[in-house]
This record gives structure tokens, sequence and C-alpha cells, in this order.
């Protein structure tokens, strides 16, 4: 155990708190000891190389993956294997997937309006209504009424993020958004996510498009090998980096040298 | 919302999954007792194996009957399997009425068939083009000279209506894969040909065929064909349901393959096309080469089924194995209650192990192909 | 000069005409070996005297046939036979499809089950079944145990309402009493009451997002209601059981051993394979679906129901059809136990005795490849309207 962990100072309960978190896959250890507390309206991205366990952190936050020691609760409520707290947990926490995991046979609309309808019990205009501003803020209303499979990847991702936004979550994770799209789309994915830090959301983000990190995060979180290994203020993060093994992933993903 | 940054100092040690989390008990907790409702299903399950296993080994093995000349053990003790009735009746299973002195002939032709089998469905096995001519052209040949027999050679003939039992079965499904799989491709590559006249006769034949019962077409072929040819032709009476085999298989092939031949892409054709390569060459090179290994689990798997329609052919007069199997359940000598069930279940075990042990084959083909596209 | 040949020999290597020669020699081909088939079969069957119009459909038949599901005696014509024949394959399709789907289904969603027991006990059974001939579990049943029963005098007997014999399964035959309109009335009206019920809810949902357990609402209609009115009028059913007279066992509702043996292998057999399909296609469906339903809040049922469902059975229709088509074509094996269905009343009886060998067979042939036909077209037009939609 580390004795320079420091712990964030809130006045308010935190939004997701990781305590003496362990996972293992069968007998393979790949959530090593996590503690890290996410404020209200706090911005965390989480990089690291890939196996480092950084996507398997945040499926955890929405039990899509289970822990086995430690405890992690969530605004609140701790995830254990109660079906009714996590699906209380799932309400207010959404998630955008790499590869965006809209549902094929509905329209665009459905799927944003699926889980308002069925889990808030909305109404349905009520539902359309929200649906339709959120697509107009993620700016692709004009393609409300096509099916996933006749648009491009940027405005699936999209579609995606606005899915997410209509159960008003007050969390919001992104799993490698935009690690599945080409090139010329991943800025629009990336300006709306922009636009949803600046809105107050608080958001956890494991990405590798370190200009997003340096612009809108909070914390930077390095991940390898199953650990924590170093969180710092993005200035401080990316222009001195403390661990080795910091410098090092930054050295080979950044190409410069530390 | 100032936050203090955090450096590791000692790197977490690797630990082991808690007791509850992984290893036997973990297991059975997620997999056998979820939930009350799979409680429940477990004890059942349990509890209905627990009762029928012990007296289905026991039928089959401590109280069967193993050795016995005629029925009259068998019909003292009816509470096991007779398996003295198959182990005396094995010789007509495996030969029909073939004559005794000949069936080293019909070993050979298997063994050699086999042989070639294997070498063919070996991936990486050594010049399998050579292979495949030998199955598909010079193997046929030598056993219909063997099998049937050949006064020059000194093999004298054997009428196909002694013919049998289990060799049947393999011979007429192995004659319909040799015929079947080059008339498919055939039928597979018309259907995809740009000449209209061409594509229009595929279509029908394979449509046709796929439309009808298997039954049907044996009756076709057994009625029907010796009208269409000249009197003096008359097609033996082996060869007709054969034929019906080969037409009804070669259709399901043509499906399979032309599965394959979609599932190649446009490049390949693209890149043969733009080498310079025409038709011929390009489909003999490169492009059925790909496809065919692509379909080797879907080849098998007609062949499984092929296999299980061979049953059918006792309609027009062939004796398969079933056949040869209801044909000694009729012997008097051995007449009891427990005949039929012993030798139907016998005639179960004898498909299911030859079946599920080329289905498994084909899994795993599968799975090689799958690696190896990755 | 030059330009002349050049032109010349392009002219036999042009695609265009290359593709002409070989469609001609094709059709030349075919035509060429049906012209000889037709000939030969001329002369033969002239030689043998077979007859080479249809007048034998209007002939006496002169054999009996155990079931017929309109009338028929052996003074009826050929023609009958088939038509005879042709309702009783149908009969077996319209029976075994629907249960061997049930089953299917049932067993189809054991194998997906996260219980280690249940799965593999339908995978023994799948695989089972999916690597025995159709032809020696249909011989199984017939002979080794429906043939095996006792004779109508030592029946097993249930409840002393339902017999088993071998001469077949005895139910009581329900004959319909005046309070039976009644009970019919009652049903059509629950499911009236319960259709406008579950539009009701949609409505109320949309409007204002409460949701109504419109299954439960719905399941006690259908069966409350009938159940109450049945009391108030009466039964609306006698049953008409079979009693044993003489040998035989005389009344209710009779099925002969070579219709449930072949209607009880079909669906044993084909169940297997539609439960393949099935957990193909729910295992089809990506993992990520159900994980983005659940990331939204939807508990496993509704994930199920309004995301994972709907995808899988688009991939699960065009096979489970294909295999509702082979239901059809294997009641054909109905010929091996002596079930009088349209290929043994035809194809066999009757084709032996008039030996129109090319008649019979051409009308058998075309009664199969029209109902094949007429199924594929039916899931052409159906995959094209639900088909997902892609760019």
């Amino acid at each position: 155990m580390s004795s320079a962990l420091a712990d964030v100072d809130q006045a308010d309960a935190p939004a997701i708190r990781f305590t003496g978190v362990h996972k293992w896959y069968g007998s393979f250890h790949v959530l090593r000891n996590i503690n890290l507390t996410v404020g209200r309206g706090e911005r965390i991205v989480i990089c690291g190389p890939s196996g480092s366990g950084k996507s398997t952190l945040i499926r955890c936050v929405n039990r899509l993956e289970e822990h086995q020691r430690g405890s992690i609760v969530v605004d609140g409520v701790e995830l254990t294997d109660d079906v009714k707290r996590i699906d209380e947990v799932r309400r207010e926490v959404g998630m955008v997937f790499q590869s965006f995991n809209l549902f094929p046979h509905l329209t665009i609309l459905e799927n944003c309006t699926l889980a308002p309808i069925w889990v808030r019990k909305m109404p349905r205009r009520h539902a359309d209504e929200l649906a339709m501003k959120l697509l107009a803020r993620v700016r692709i209303l004009d393609q409300a009424h096509k099916y996933p499979g006749q648009v491009s990847g940027g405005q699936q991702q999209r579609a995606a993020i606005a899915r997410a936004l209509c159960m008003t979550p007050k969390i919001m994770l992104f799993d490698e958004p935009t690690s599945s799209l080409d090139p010329e789309m991943v800025k629009e994915v990336l300006d709306t996510m922009t636009g949803l830090a600046q809105e107050g959301m608080t958001m956890i983000v494991v990405t590798h498009e370190m200009g997003f990190a340096r612009q809108v995060a909070d914390r930077v979180v390095f991940m390898d090998g199953g650990e924590i290994v170093e969180i710092n203020a993005p200035l401080r993060f990316f222009e001195h980096p403390q661990h080795e093994r910091t410098k090092l992933f930054l050295s080979q993903i950044l190409h410069i040298r530390h | 919302m100032a936050s203090l940054g955090y450096i590791r100092e000692a790197p977490e040690l690797e630990e082991s999954p808690p007791a509850l989390s992984s290893g036997a008990l973990a297991w059975a907790r997620a997999n056998l007792f979820s939930s009350i409702g799979s409680t429940v299903v477990t004890i059942g399950c349990v509890a209905l194996v627990a009762y029928l296993l012990p007296q289905v080994v026991a039928w089959a093995t401590t109280r069967a009957i193993w050795s016995a000349s005629n029925g009259a053990a068998c019909r003292q003790h009816q509470d096991g399997a007779c398996w003295a009735f198959v182990i005396a009746k094995w010789d007509y299973l495996r030969f029909g009425s073939y004559p005794i002195a000949e069936r080293w002939r019909v070993d050979v032709v298997e063994a050699i068939g086999a042989a070639l089998i294997i070498w063919l469905l070996w991936i990486h096995a050594p010049r399998r083009v050579l292979g495949a001519l030998l199955f598909f052209v010079a193997y046929p040949i030598l056993a219909l000279i063997l099998l049937h027999g050949s006064p020059w050679l000194g093999l004298p003939i054997v009428d196909t209506q002694l013919w049998g039992g289990i060799f049947v079965s393999l011979l007429t499904a192995v004659v319909g894969i040799v015929f079947s799989l080059p008339l498919g491709v055939l039928l597979a590559l018309g259907r995809r040909s740009r000449l209209p006249a061409v594509r229009a006769a595929s279509v029908v034949f394979v449509e046709f065929v796929r439309g009808v019962p298997f039954i049907t077409i044996l009756f076709m072929a057994n009625n029907l064909l010796p009208l269409f040819v000249p009197e003096t032709w008359t097609p033996d009476r082996l060869l007709r349901p054969l034929a019906g085999i080969i037409i009804f298989s070669a259709a399901y092939m043509a499906e399979e393959v032309r599965g394959g031949l979609q599932s190649l892409g446009k490049g390949q054709y693209e890149a043969a096309m733009a080498l310079g390569l025409n038709y011929s060459r390009m489909t003999a090179l490169v492009i059925l080469p790909q496809a065919l290994t692509l379909v080797i689990p879907g080849i098998v798997n007609n062949f499984i089924g092929l296999f299980m329609d061979t049953t059918l052919i006792s309609l027009v007069g062939a004796t398969d194995f079933l056949e040869a199997m209801n044909n000694a359940i009729k012997d008097p000598v051995w007449a009891g209650p427990t005949i039929m069930v012993t030798g139907y279940v016998f005639a179960g075990i004898f498909y299911f192990t030859f079946c599920f042990g080329m289905a498994r084959y084909s899994a795993h083909v599968e799975r090689i192909l799958a690696k190896g596209r990755k | 000069m030059d330009r002349a040949r050049a032109n010349r020999s392009s002219w036999l290597n042009d695609q265009r005409v290359r593709g002409l020669v070989y469609q001609t020699l094709l059709l030349a081909g075919i035509a060429a070996l049906a012209c000889g088939a037709i000939y030969n079969a001329v002369v033969n069957m002239r030689a043998r005297g077979i007859p080479m119009g249809f007048g034998f459909w209007n002939d006496v038949a002169g054999f009996d046939i155990n079931l017929h599901l309109i009338n028929y005696s052996n003074l009826s014509t050929y023609g009958r036979a088939f038509w005879v024949g042709l309702l009783n394959t149908l009969l077996i399709a319209v029976i075994s499809i629907p249960l061997a789907t049930l089953l299917g289904f049932v067993i189809g969603v054991a194998r997906l089950s996260p219980n280690w027991l249940l799965s593999r006990f339908a995978l023994v059974y799948t695989s089972i079944m999916r690597n025995t001939p159709l032809l020696l579990l249909l011989l199984f049943w017939y002979n080794a145990v429906l043939k095996s029963l006792p004779g109508p005098r030592q029946s097993i007997s249930i409840g002393d309402v339902v017999f088993l014999n071998n001469r077949g399964l005895y139910l009581p035959m329900p004959v319909a009493r005046d309070s039976a309109v009644w009970l019919l009335g009652a049903v059509l009206t629950a499911i009236a009451v319960a259709i406008r019920v579950c539009v009701w809810a949609r409505r109320r949902q949309e409007r204002t997002g409460a949701q109504t357990p419109t299954a439960l609402v719905a399941a006690a209609l259908l069966l409350g209601l009938p159940t109450a009115v049945t009391a108030v009028a009466g039964a609306p059913f006698a049953f008409d059981v079979a009693r044993l007279s003489g040998f035989n066992l005389k009344g209710g509702l009779q099925i002969i051993p070579e219709m449930a043996a072949l209607v009880f292998g079909l669906v044993t057999f084909t169940a297997a394979f539609i439960a393949e399909i099935v957990r193909a296609g729910v295992l089809a469906v990506p993992v990520g679906q159900s994980e983005a339903a659940g990331a939204l809040g939807l508990h496993r049922g509704l994930s199920m129901r309004l995301v994972v469902i709907p995808q899988a059975m688009r991939l699960i229709t065009p096979p489970l059809t294909s295999q509702f088509l082979n239901i059809v074509k294997n009641s054909s094996l109905a010929v091996f136990i002596g079930y009088p269905d349209l290929v043994q009343i035809f194809a066999g009886t009757v084709l032996n005795q008039t030996q129109a060998a090319v008649q019979v067979m051409a009308i058998t042939m075309a009664v199969y490849l029209i109902i094949s036909l007429t199924v594929a077209l039916a899931l052409n037009t159906f995959n094209a309207r639900y088909a997902l939609k892609g760019r």
C-alpha cells in the first residue's frame, strides 16, 4: 500500500469512489488495489497501454464487470450483486462504447427514446421532444429517422452519446469512444464530448487522444498492468511525468523523450 | 476542485483470487446454483441422471448377454441388451451377402479409400492435388473393378444384389461425394455465370432437386431411368439409387460451394484478372482452391447428411446397413423381444459415432481455417 | 489489310460471341439429351404397354386407405386417392410444424441457459438427434415401441379415458353439445377484449408512460372468461370415450400408430435442428447490444424483449423456414412405416398398379415443388420487408 496516496477533498459526496478494488479474470489479476475518487463535475481521463485494465475499470462502474474485492460506491450507492441497486446505478450512469452498439433494428430517434420510455416511463411525446433536443445538440437531428446502418461512424457515435444523455445521467463513461472512427470523424465526436464537459458533466474517459486530455481533463490517470501508476493535473502530467513507467508510456505515445 | 497528484511508490503484489470467486466452488455457484430457479433445475437434472443412468448402463453392460449362439439366452434374460446377436451377425452387417471368399476385396477398397480421404482432409498434407486426382479419378475405377469383378483379372463377378451392409452404406456415401462434388462445383460456377442460359440451367436444376424429397428422386431414378435409356442398357439395380444420390448431393454441394465462392470477395477475382489470367485459369488456380478449402466443413456436413440419407436406398432394393440390420432382426433363430431394440440401438450407436466423429472433425477444421483467415 | 485480319481473328475471341456459342452448345446438348430420353421413353412405354396419358386418374383404385380425411373407399378413383394422400401429408405438416417449433425453441433456450447442467442436457439431446438417421428413429418408434404395445384387450389406459395399444392411441373425441356455442363465444370475446386491452395499454403508455401488465391481463381473460361461461352454461363437450367391443376398441379419436410414430419422430428430430438455429441466432447478436441495453438501465427481460430477440428473430427466420420445408419433405419417409401420405399412396401404390411412372412422378414432384417455391417466395418477401437497413 503506497503511503503517498492523496485523496480528493470534497465537501459533498464524491460521484464515484473506488476503495481497494481488486478483480480477477479466472486467475489473472486484472485490477490491483484500485483506489480512486471522482468528484462531482470532475473530468477524469484514464490512459495507459492496452491490457492495463482501463476498460475493465470503467466497466466496473456500471457493473458490466464485477469486482471481487473492495468496494465501488457510485452516487452514494454501493455496487453489489443486488439487482435493484445495479439498475438504480445504471439509470444514473451513461456509457458510450467503442463500437457504438446502437440498436440496428430501430431508428436513431427510437434508439434514444427506448430507455426513457421503458425505464423512466416517460410518455412518448415527452421522450421524443427530449431526444430531438439532444440529437440537435450533437448535431444530427436531420438523421433522426434513419437507421444506424445508414449513417457514418462519426454520426453513429454522436447518436450513441445522445442516446446515453437521454437518460439524463449524472455521470458519463466513455470507453475509447473514438478508437473505431476514421480520422476525419474523430474531431466531431471529441468536440461533442468537450461541449458536454463544459456544461459540467462528470465524465470518465478512457482514450488515447492526448489533445483531448490536455484540453478537457481535470486529472489524468495513468494505468499499467492493472494498477494506477500516476495521477496528476494534465499540464503537470504531460510536461513533468514523475514515474518511470509514465515517462516510458508518454514517450511511446507522443514520440517525445523525457 | 484542486486535486493533489499521486505517484506510485511500490508495485502491487500479484495475489491469487479469493476462494469463492474462482476455482470449482465459484464455478458451481455461477453455473449451477446462481438463482433459485437454477438450483431447482440442477437438482432435477441430477435426480434424473441418478435414476436413468444406472439403468441404461446396466442394460448395456452388466445385464447384457455378450455371447450366445442363438436367441435362447436372450429370450431368458430380457432385461439386458443382446449383444451376442450383433456379434453373431457382424459379418452379414458388414458385407451383406457378398461371397465370403471375396470379402478381402471389400476390405482393400475400404482401406485405400480411407487412406485417400485422410490424405485429402489433412489440411497440411503434401501434394493434395495428386491425392485429389487419385481419389476422384483413379479410385472409382479401381473400386469398381475390385468390387464388381472382372474376368480378365481373374476376379469373379459379384452381382450388386449381393452387396449389402456397412460397406454398401459407405460405398454409396463415398460415391455420392466423389461424383457430386465436381458436379456441384460446375453447378455453382454455372449459377454465377454471366451467361443467362447457363445460369438458368443451373438454377433450375438446383432448385428442382432441393425442392423435392429425396425419396422422390430415388423413385425417379429407380422407375424412370430404365425408361429413358434404350432397352438394352438396363441400368444396374444399385446404379439407379447411386445416380439418384449423386444428383441429390450435387444440388446441396452446389449451394455449399456457391457460399464459399461468394464469401471469397471480389478482391481475389480482380487480382487474378489484373494478372491476366483467363476464366478457366483464374477459377482453377485461384478461386476454387480457396473456396473449396473454405467449405470443407460444409462439405463434411453434407457427407454426414448423405451418409444418413443412404438409409433410404433400401426403398429401391439396395441393402444398406440399416436394411441389413432389419433383415438380421427377422432371423427366427434369434427371435426375441430384446433383439429389435438391441439391433436398433447398435445401429444408432454406429451412425452416431461415425457422424459425430465427422462433425467434430469439421468443427476442428473450421477453427483452423478461422485462425488462418484472421 | 492488317486491320481486316485483326478484325477476323478478334471475331472468334469476342466475349459475346463466345458466350453465345457456349450457350448454344449447352442448350443443344440439353435438348439432345431430352429428345433422346423422351424418344426412348415413348418406345419403352409402348413396348411394355404402359399408359401414356393421364387417363388413369379416373380409373378405380381398388385399394383401401386406413386414414382418409375426405370420403374414400376402394371404389374411389386414383385421383381421389391422390387428394387423400395430399391431405394426409398436409395433416402431418400442420401438426408437426408447430410442435417442432415449440419444442425446438424450448431446447434452444435450454442450450443458452446459464445453468451448465441444463445446457449440457440440451446439448446431448441435439447431438444425438442430429447424428442419427431419421429413418432409424422412425423405425425405432414404430417397430420397437408402438408395435410392441399390447393388443386392444390389454390396452394401457390412463384414467380409463386414454388408451394405448398396438392399434393406436385412443383419445376421447369431443362431441359438441348445444352449450359449445357459448364456449366459442366466450373464447372469441376473450380474444377480442384482450386485443383491445393491449391496444389501449399501448396508447396509454405512449401518452403517460405508465406500463400495464398486459400479458397477465390477457392470460386472465383467456383462461377466466371461458371457464366462467362453462361454469354457468354447463359443459360444452361430451366426450366419446373408446370402449372395448369384441377384439377392438370402438369410438374415441383414434390416432393410428403410423401417424403417432411419424409425428413423434419428425417433431423430436427437427426440434434438435431448430434448437441449434435458435441458439445460433441469439448468439449471433453481438454481446455489445445487451451491454448497451443494460447500460441504459433496461433489466434483462426488457433487454431481451426489445433489443436481443428482435435482432435474433431476423437471423432465425430463414433457416427456420428451411426446417419447416424439411418437415414437409421428410414426411415422405412415411412410406417406410406405412403411413398413407402422398408418396406412399401415389408414388407407391398408384404407381405400382398403373405403371404410369412418368406421369405419377411428375405430379408428385410438382406438388412438392409448388410447396417449396411458395414458401421460398413468402420468405423472400418477408426478408425484404424486415431486413435490417444498411447503406
